[in-house]
């Protein structure tokens, strides 16, 4: 099992009222699976992401990732755990505007400092990824030069930079028009079955969700259905 | 739209940065503090003036001479005597002092006053009620320092030349009395009629004579002054009325507070780039936001006037809590100046400074906070559907000119207005342009060049501190003009007290002479000298010393002189001081020949006594080489003609003249003798002043050491006032990084959390901040620093005309120092960004 969760609960206080989130998340996800969570606004989607990736720490329940209780690890620790296993990719494709499209492929490669990676092999990595993602020609461009499909091709060559086991992408396709998300999302696959990747996705697009082996539906912070999908 | 609703959109929108705004009113009002107290300290110095000058002199009229009153002197004197006048009189002059109990000796400034002085204010002692009894008996009043340099009580005996006096008392307040007088010589007061006792009113020894006057119709004064003036100025008898002395006591106070409020103004023009850099980053964030409003319907100058509003609730909140804040000030003040204040200043509201402070205030938060909020006008409505739409080419736009026009004209308004006189405005306004330009240059090269040379090589969160300093919203000119001209001011104030201070501490080297003694009689330099050699202290120079005044300057004399009020003036200080000549073969260590040649380079083809004079005063009597000058030595005329011209540095510790005369001229004149030494031991070289006291009391034996560190806590004092001052600008510099950094966080937090998403550890985030807060920190230090270090070489080698030297390694312990501080402060406002987990982040993003 890639990922396991056990009672997760998330509580937030909101205007000074405890406001409930995600509640009794049971999930097992295994290696290589391709799952979409669904949902309205609300529903608790991007916190359950967030969790599965120990970008904060659930008010009840565990979650354990590859092997390893987030709950039991430090933030600092659980940094070194994304480093080493999970990529992200961000619906606002988040890339830093100081930094050329191919340094910003970099940056996770150099978070995890002292894993041995030189220089030249990194560089040559990010740039073979770019190339993969059909960015070759524009791996010294700066963010604001590029377009927004462009940007999110940077932010997948970028999530695969570090060979995840885990891949997180929040509506990868939220802020793109339907020709240039389905080019994304082409790619996005392909990356996956060529890295061999777990892959969790929250999405609203239909066709993105269709490509995955397994949609969760939430709603109201629970889970209300956990279907697999029908091969095509 | 109405005005109903620009308003209530201002409040709104101000409600989400309301916070983030207060740091640039705390900018403001820390300038406007200090602004309202040194103005309101000044106008309370005016009106406490105005009711006490005549405490402060003791008398109506004061005449005041370096010689004994000539008859006509004394006749003008009875006439006012006969018209009901009570008259007192004093002599001062310079001696040494011995306690005997203790063996200490200092030179004391001794004054015996008869008669009713002072005849306003009171002069106070411990314990009280002495004045009016202490001339019965064998007594002295003595200033308290005095008990401490000699380590005495009271109740033991002081030595003044000839006399013992008992040590009665202290005395506690002179009127008209500034601390900073008696740091040189403290005060001692003795019973008149055992003056000619002490032996020291001999030949050579400089004493003044004073005449104070009290008077039935105090108003009539000026006219009995004008009528008399020629012949006091004849007989060189100064005089002080009651409005002069105000006069004069009002415009130096006024002086030195308005130097003090020029250092003040920086602070509100720090404030001004405060609040500019603060609006800056706030406007950057509304753009969207204005879009939106001018998309809806609003017009360019409703948008406009939404986030004005706003600016003027920055400056009148500032202005306002500024005024509250100086007025506290306001009420240390006195304490800061205390060593220069001549009298109380008792607190008072003065409405024109509060009105002042909050108008300037308000004023200038306004026009700081104009260049950036242009934008607001100029944004377009497609901005709101396009966010990367940008307008193709900022054509000039005339708003933009007149802003910065009314900014300059503002910073010249305001410092000529606060200046002393315009000229120093003027140049102050210049400097803070240059000094500004200078900053802000640096900032953009420090831009340029980190992106031109971008250090891809170096480790990542080295390249993302540096990446930090010009990337979009950066604050990297903001802090660099806060940061750097903070520590151009403190530095500047080094530097030059520094080169002061090491002027005269040179003075100390070993082969430098570190005891000087003078007033001593012909029939006394044997035995000097002889003493000297008993106790082992080398007579390191003799120069014989001759009085002498000015009777004419070639054809005129000075009274023709002075008499001609057409002609080319030349000072009366000039004309009428008591010169102290010397005659030599040969040039000393603090003078070079600029003009002519040496008594021993030429023939003395005219006959005439020659003399060597110093440059400076030769410009002020308007004479050069063939020239000739009659003095009065001693009652003999002497006329000399002058064959050559002497540069004098006279931040030398020797004996420096203005005229030096040929040997043979004056051998046999009335003459005293000065004479150096040098003994390294301190407690040797108190023993030696003490056992020259008890053999020659007359003789005036100084220890340097003493000199400079009196020196030393004048210049301390000075630099305290400022100082002072300058603290409200490094506050405001200090708030303005707080505020650049609090106003970034946002931008910081986000990527913070994008970093953090990644996998960074915190450990990188810091190192991250640490670079950037590194970087901004150490290139706004050096850049203060240099500037400090250029400021500083112009005053030291052209206001004070001295050899300049650099402090290298205070400066660069300084400049680490502003890196460090810069660096820790830098990290502990960003102890969130560090903090925040990613999704806690992530959520307020999504808000």
């Amino acid at each position: 099992m890639m990922i396991i969760t056990k009672g997760l609960e998330q509580t937030y206080t909101s205007g000074g009222r405890p406001l409930t989130v995600l509640k009794d998340i049971d999930l097992e996800i295994d290696e290589r699976e391709v799952v979409a969570i669904v949902g309205p606004s609300g529903s608790g989607k991007t916190t359950l992401l967030g969790l599965l990736a120990g970008l904060d720490l659930p008010s009840a329940g565990q979650v354990i990732l590859d092997g390893q209780d987030l709950s039991a690890l430090s933030e600092d620790e659980r940094a070194i755990v994304r480093a080493d296993k999970v990529g992200f990719v961000f619906q606002s494709f988040q890339l830093i505007p100081t930094l050329t499209a191919l340094e910003n492929v970099l940056v996770p490669i150099e978070l995890r400092d002292g894993d041995g990676v030189d220089g030249p092999t990194a560089a040559a990595r990010a740039g073979g990824l770019l190339e993969r993602v059909g960015l070759g020609d524009r791996t010294h461009h700066y963010p604001a030069q590029l377009s927004g499909g462009e940007q999110q091709r940077v932010g997948l060559a970028r999530a695969f930079a570090n060979r995840p086991k885990i891949l997180m992408a929040d509506e990868p396709t939220g802020n793109l028009d339907a020709e240039t998300g389905a080019n994304v999302i082409e790619i996005m696959v392909r990356l996956n079955q060529e890295e061999g990747t777990t892959l969790v996705l929250v999405t609203h697009d239909v066709e993105l969700a269709a490509k995955a082996h397994r949609i969760i539906r939430l709603s109201g912070g629970r889970i209300v259905s956990d279907e697999p999908v029908a091969a095509p | 739209m109405s005005l109903r609703f620009t308003l209530a959109m201002a409040r709104r929108e101000s409600r989400s940065t309301r916070r983030r705004l207060v740091i640039y009113v705390v900018a403001i009002t820390l300038g406007v503090a200090a602004l309202v107290a040194i103005n309101s300290f000044r106008a309370n110095v005016a009106t406490a003036l105005r009711g006490q000058t005549r405490a402060l002199l003791g008398a109506d009229l004061i005449l005041s001479s370096r010689w004994e009153l000539t008859s006509d002197v004394k006749a003008v004197i009875d006439s006012l005597r006969t018209v009901g006048a009570e008259i007192s009189r004093g002599t001062s002059f310079s001696s040494m002092g011995l306690a005997p109990r203790t063996g200490f000796t200092r030179l004391l400034q001794v004054r015996a006053v008869s008669g009713g002085y002072p005849f306003y204010g009171a002069i106070e002692t411990e314990p009280p009620g002495l004045w009016d009894t202490f001339r019965d008996g064998r007594n002295a009043l003595v200033d308290p320092a005095v008990l401490v340099q000699l380590d005495a009580r009271l109740g033991d005996t002081l030595a003044i030349g000839a006399s013992r006096f008992l040590i009665a008392g202290t005395i506690t307040h002179v009127p008209g009395d500034i601390g900073l007088e008696s740091a040189f010589a403290p005060r001692a007061y003795i019973p008149p009629q055992y003056l000619d006792e002490t032996g020291l009113l001999q030949f050579g020894s400089i004493s003044w004579h004073g005449t104070f006057a009290k008077l039935d119709d105090p108003d009539g004064i000026e006219l009995l002054v004008e009528a008399k003036d020629s012949l006091f100025e004849a007989n060189r008898v100064w005089t002080t009325t009651v409005p002069e002395y105000e006069e004069d006591l009002t415009t130096g106070l006024d002086r030195l507070g308005s130097f003090l409020g020029l250092v003040g103004l920086v602070a509100l023009l720090l404030g001004g780039v405060g609040v500019a850099s603060g609006v800056h980053v706030f406007v950057s964030e509304k753009l969207d936001t204005a879009a939106v409003l001018r998309c809806l319907g609003a017009r360019q100058r409703q948008a406009f006037t939404i986030y004005l509003l706003q600016a003027v609730l920055i400056g009148t909140t500032g202005a306002t809590l500024g005024v509250a804040l100086g007025l506290i000030v306001q009420a240390v003040i006195p304490q800061v100046l205390q060593d220069f204040l001549p009298l109380d200043v008792p607190f008072r509201f003065e409405w024109t400074a509060i009105l002042a402070g909050l108008g300037i205030g308000l004023w200038v938060s306004l026009i700081f906070a104009l260049l950036p909020l242009l934008r607001i006008k100029d944004v377009a409505p497609l901005r709101a559907l396009r966010r990367d739409f940008e307008k193709a080419g900022r054509r000039r736009d005339p708003w933009r000119l007149a802003t910065y026009a009314a900014l300059l004209a503002s910073l010249l308004g305001l410092t000529v207005w606060q200046a002393p006189e315009a000229a120093v405005g003027f140049a102050f306004a210049g400097a803070a342009v240059v000094s500004a330009a200078v900053l802000g240059l640096t900032a953009f090269a420090l831009m340029r060049l980190t992106r031109r040379f971008f250090p891809r090589r170096a480790s990542f969160p080295l390249r993302q501190g540096i990446a930090n300093l010009f990337r979009p919203h950066n604050q990297t000119t903001a802090v660099m003009l806060a940061i750097g001209s903070g520590v151009f001011l403190i530095a500047v104030l080094y530097v030059v007290q520094r080169n002061l201070l090491d002027q005269i501490s040179r003075e100390t080297r070993p082969d430098r002479p570190n005891l000087v003694m003078f007033d001593i009689q012909p029939d006394q330099e044997e035995g000097v000298a002889r003493l000297l050699e008993e106790r082992g202290a080398p007579l390191l120079q003799r120069t014989p010393i001759v009085p002498a005044r000015l009777t004419r300057v070639g054809e005129r004399s000075v009274e023709e002189i002075l008499a001609d009020t057409a002609g080319p003036r030349i000072p009366r200080w000039a004309l009428l001081r008591e010169y102290r000549h010397t005659y030599r073969e040969v040039l000393v260590g603090s003078e070079e020949l600029v003009e002519g040649a040496w008594f021993s380079e030429a023939e003395n083809e005219s006959g005439t006594a020659r003399i060597s004079i110093e440059e400076d005063i030769a410009e002020e009597l308007r004479v050069g080489i063939g020239d000739r000058l009659t003095w009065d030595v001693q009652g003999v005329p002497l006329e000399t003609e002058i064959t050559n011209v002497r540069r004098v540095d006279w931040a030398r510790f020797e004996p420096n003249f203005f005229a030096v005369f040929e040997p043979g001229v004056l051998d046999d004149a009335p003459q005293t003798f000065l004479t150096l030494s040098r003994v390294d031991d301190p407690t040797r070289r108190a023993e030696i002043q003490r056992d020259l006291v008890i053999a020659f009391p007359n003789v005036v034996a100084l220890d340097l050491a003493i000199i400079i560190e009196a020196i030393d806590a004048i210049l301390s004092k000075v630099a305290l006032a400022i100082r002072f001052m300058a603290l409200f600008s490094i506050a405001c510099g200090l708030v303005i990084l707080v505020g650049a950094i609090a106003t970034s966080r946002y931008q910081r937090l986000r990527e913070s959390v994008l970093l953090k998403t990644l996998g960074a550890r915190s450990r990188i985030i810091r190192r991250i901040l640490a670079t950037e807060y590194f970087a901004l920190g150490s290139f706004a230090g050096l850049a203060g620093v240099s500037l400090a270090a250029i400021a500083g070489w112009i005053t030291v080698r052209f206001l004070f005309e001295m050899s300049f030297r650099l402090p290298a390694v205070p400066l660069l312990v300084f400049w680490m120092a502003t890196a460090l501080l810069t660096t820790i402060i830098g990290l502990a406002n960003s102890r969130e960004v560090v903090r925040r987990t990613p999704l806690a982040g992530m959520r307020d993003f999504a808000e």
